[in-house]
């Protein structure tokens, strides 16, 4: 079956009638309790090294997507676990976002099976597009409530050539303001860590500089997740030592305590309400999550 | 005496305003509200040649004011459309049905700058290139640079999701801004996105950028803010073959290598170019790319070099580098003056914005010359290679007679040519009035029914800018239509 098959039988799959729930490698939750279980069509249909554009079944797993495109010096900007699909339903970004930005840059084009079991197709092929309204970002962090990711083109980025990671005791702030595009800044409340990638007489005169020391990996990340803004992270000086790990310029906060509750607006509620009833008037579409829940 | 925009009926009130000037002279200053003649005909039309109707025109000078306008357009059933600096080519801020013309010019203060976390709240009235050059001192700048940057507004950036030669490495607007305050159509006000990175719920900020002003009114906008570059290499690098100058573009980024901008001139654009500005450029070539690759030195020295040999693979001719900021500056000039430049071959000009995958480049510039040439009409090139964002410069003289019809003929078979290729409608200009009709070409009536979905959940009464973007169901078939109301 190839991929054009397979994402019309997804679409019936998913039908039109009765409440469902999509999976992928349920790294992020899984599927929504007590009702029928679809799939996603997996598999890595073509890859455009010129165009630096990859084209895939949402059910791939990254690792599959990552060991194709190794093959052309290429990656993407997803975080190495699960499902494509399941990433971008999330739309959780991983510890280079502040050099690689967010999952949602990433999707150029998606086609989706909506509430009424039919395939929409959303944003467009090329790397650059601004023809009609950008669905995509709408669908990437909707967790399945506006519509199943079937298929997807990706912008793919060169591979990291060198990469190193460093840490030192200096304040994470002078090494963000120091530095040149780190791939990543991490702190822990004493210490940081810094990501750096690019020719590595840069990288070995960055570090020298900044007088890093060199590190074989990152910290290890607490399991929740915090969203911040990124001037806000001051303030966690006054936590306990060992109990966060936070991605400066970011906002990310890996912590050992679950988030904070922050309720949206009356408004925002108001407009996601409306937003979910327009593309799935019945609610049959991973019914009762809280798109406002912490995965 | 003037024109009720509901009734179409002939109003004389006392003061020779219509109710609905009445009022909106009442929510706000009075010279705020202008509805003389001669000024609201100013408000016809964008940069663009199709013009519409507005009923009257506000000059907002803070969220409330907005506020305000999208009350009374609600109490009168009339719809509004925002306008920036009034740069957007394909007609997004033309006013349709008689709307009220919001103006966010006055909106242009730029409201706070944080150089540490590389963030910054704007007014929407902030023009683009004021915001880069107020804080440069400051290390940073924001990368969305179009062409009209000098007078394009941060606020028109966000409706059209703008790019710029720059956006290759760094992405258009969207990747830029972090969070917009955003008047709702119904007159609330609420923050789409936010300065935490993931915020709770749908993408909101993602939904409005790029939206055409249709999905409401940004009053504040969060931007990102980039370091700049420590080194810069700006190459200049000229082909007896515009093939092969095309194909050097592919052959680049095949390599791994993601410059910060990768421009195209062609033959006509150099000479024109060159008669305006005298920058030495290769006149006698068919065609020049201008690239620039940015970083540390050892990166940017490696780059350059790798570039140079993958070039002399492709029989490049000359192959300079701007030896200093005076001539680097000199060369974006070059590329950043076109538009201005090639008024010295024909008064008019219709510019194009089509995208094509990269290694369709040379097949569809090949088919842009025969078509111009079938049209009897001059095309000039000059564009964003690096994104395969086309954008063919037809120029005319509109006092020739059948001309513009020849012009709309020859544009309308760029674009279809550029979506058999595996392109899109629009890299950067959005699609307005000018593409509305031209959807069907991407999109179903599924795919377009679900847009639509997103625009009736966030204003119902289709008082936003009504009109834009998504063609009517019944005119879906029928790509010539000109809006009703608009006049191309």
């Amino acid at each position: 079956m190839n991929l054009e098959e397979a994402v019309a039988s997804f679409a019936l799959d998913v039908g039109a009638d009765d409440p469902v729930t999509i999976t992928g490698l349920a790294t992020r939750g899984g599927p929504v309790a007590g009702c029928r279980t679809v799939r996603a069509p997996s598999g890595v249909d073509w890859v455009q090294p010129t165009e630096m554009t990859v084209g895939c079944g949402a059910g791939t797993p990254v690792a599959d997507l990552d060991r194709a495109l190794a093959e052309h010096g290429q990656c993407v900007a997803l975080p190495d676990r699960g499902t494509v699909g399941g990433a971008l339903a999330v739309g959780q970004s991983g510890v280079r976002r502040l050099a690689w930005g967010p999952v949602r840059d990433t999707v150029l084009q998606m086609r989706y099976v909506s509430a009424a079991g039919e395939v929409v197709k959303a944003g467009g092929p090329t790397v650059k597009n601004v023809s009609g309204f950008d669905l995509c970002r709408l669908l990437v962090g909707s967790r399945g409530t506006l519509g199943f990711l079937a298929e997807v083109i990706l912008r793919t980025r060169p591979r990291p050539v060198h990469e190193q990671w460093y840490s030192s005791q200096r304040d994470p702030w002078a090494l963000l303001g120091e530095l040149y595009r780190p791939t990543s800044v991490l702190w822990d409340g004493s210490t940081s860590w810094v990501l750096l990638d690019g020719h590595p007489d840069d990288i070995a005169e960055q570090a020298t500089d900044a007088a890093l020391a060199t590190v074989d990996a990152p910290p290890e990340l607490p399991p929740h997740r915090w969203s911040l803004p990124p001037a806000e992270l001051t303030n966690l000086r006054d936590e306990p030592p060992g109990t966060f790990v936070a991605e400066i310029g970011v906002g990310i906060v890996h912590h050992t305590r679950s988030a904070p509750n922050s309720p949206p607006a009356p408004e925002t509620i108001d407009l996601h309400r409306r937003i979910r009833a327009q593309f799935d008037p019945a609610g049959r579409l991973n019914p009762g999550l809280d798109v406002f829940a912490g995965a | 005496m003037s024109v009720d925009v509901a009734t179409g009926n002939h109003v004389a009130t006392a003061s020779g305003h219509t109710p609905m000037v009445e009022r909106l002279r009442s929510v706000l200053r009075p010279d705020q509200v202008r509805d003389g003649a001669a000024e609201v005909n100013l408000y016809r039309r964008d940069a663009s040649n199709m013009e519409g109707h507005a009923a009257v025109v506000c000059f907002a000078e803070s969220t409330d004011d907005v506020r305000s306008i999208v009350a009374v357009a609600n109490e009168f059933n009339v719809p509004f459309v925002a306008r920036g600096s009034g740069t957007g080519l394909a007609g997004g801020a033309v006013p349709m049905g008689g709307a009220i013309v919001i103006s966010t010019s006055k909106m242009n203060r730029i409201l706070s700058v944080d150089a540490v976390n590389r963030q910054a709240w704007v007014e929407p009235g902030v023009l683009n290139l004021d915001l880069s050059n107020q804080i440069e001192h400051l290390g940073v700048h924001f990368a969305p640079d179009p062409s009209s940057q000098q007078t394009c507004s941060i606020g028109g950036n966000v409706a059209n999701n703008s790019g710029g030669p720059h956006c290759l490495a760094d992405g258009v607007t969207s990747a830029h801004v972090h969070a917009v305050e955003v008047v709702l159509p119904d007159g609330s006000v609420v923050v789409l996105g936010g300065e935490a990175p993931e915020p709770p719920g749908y993408d909101l900020r993602g939904a409005f950028v790029g939206s055409e002003g249709m999905l409401g009114v940004a009053t504040k906008v969060c931007v990102k803010l980039m370091q700049n570059p420590p080194g810069i290499a700006t190459m200049l690098l000229d082909f007896a073959d515009v093939a092969e100058g095309a194909q050097l573009v592919s052959d680049i980024i095949a390599d791994g290598i993601v410059p910060a901008a990768v421009e195209m001139m062609d033959q006509l654009c150099l000479q024109a170019v060159e008669a305006f500005i005298h920058a030495g450029l290769p006149v006698d070539q068919a065609a020049a790319l201008l690239i620039e690759v940015v970083g540390l030195p050892a990166g940017v020295d490696s780059q350059v070099e790798r570039i140079r040999e993958l070039a002399a693979q492709r029989h490049v001719g000359t192959v300079r580098v701007a030896a200093d900021d005076a001539e680097r500056a000199l060369l974006w000039k070059g590329r950043k003056s076109a538009f201005g430049a090639i008024a010295r071959i024909k008064p008019n000009y219709y510019l194009h914005d089509t995208v094509v995958p990269r290694h369709k480049l040379p097949e569809v510039l090949e088919q842009v010359y025969e078509i111009a040439a079938r049209h009897e009409l001059l095309v000039l090139n000059v564009f964003h290679a690096g994104d395969g964002n086309l954008h063919p410069l037809l120029v005319y003289d509109a006092r020739e007679p059948g001309v513009v019809e020849r012009v709309h003929a020859a544009g309308d078979e760029i674009v279809r040519v550029s979506v058999a290729a595996g392109g899109v409608l629009s890299g950067e200009h959005g699609i307005g009035l000018e593409k509305r009709d031209l959807m069907p070409l991407m999109f179903s009536a599924v795919d377009l029914a679900a847009q639509a979905d997103l625009r009736r959940a966030f204003d119902p009464l289709m008082l936003s800018n009504p009109d834009k973007v998504l063609p009517s169901p019944a005119g879906c078939g029928d790509i010539h239509s000109v809006p009703e109301g608009a006049w191309v």
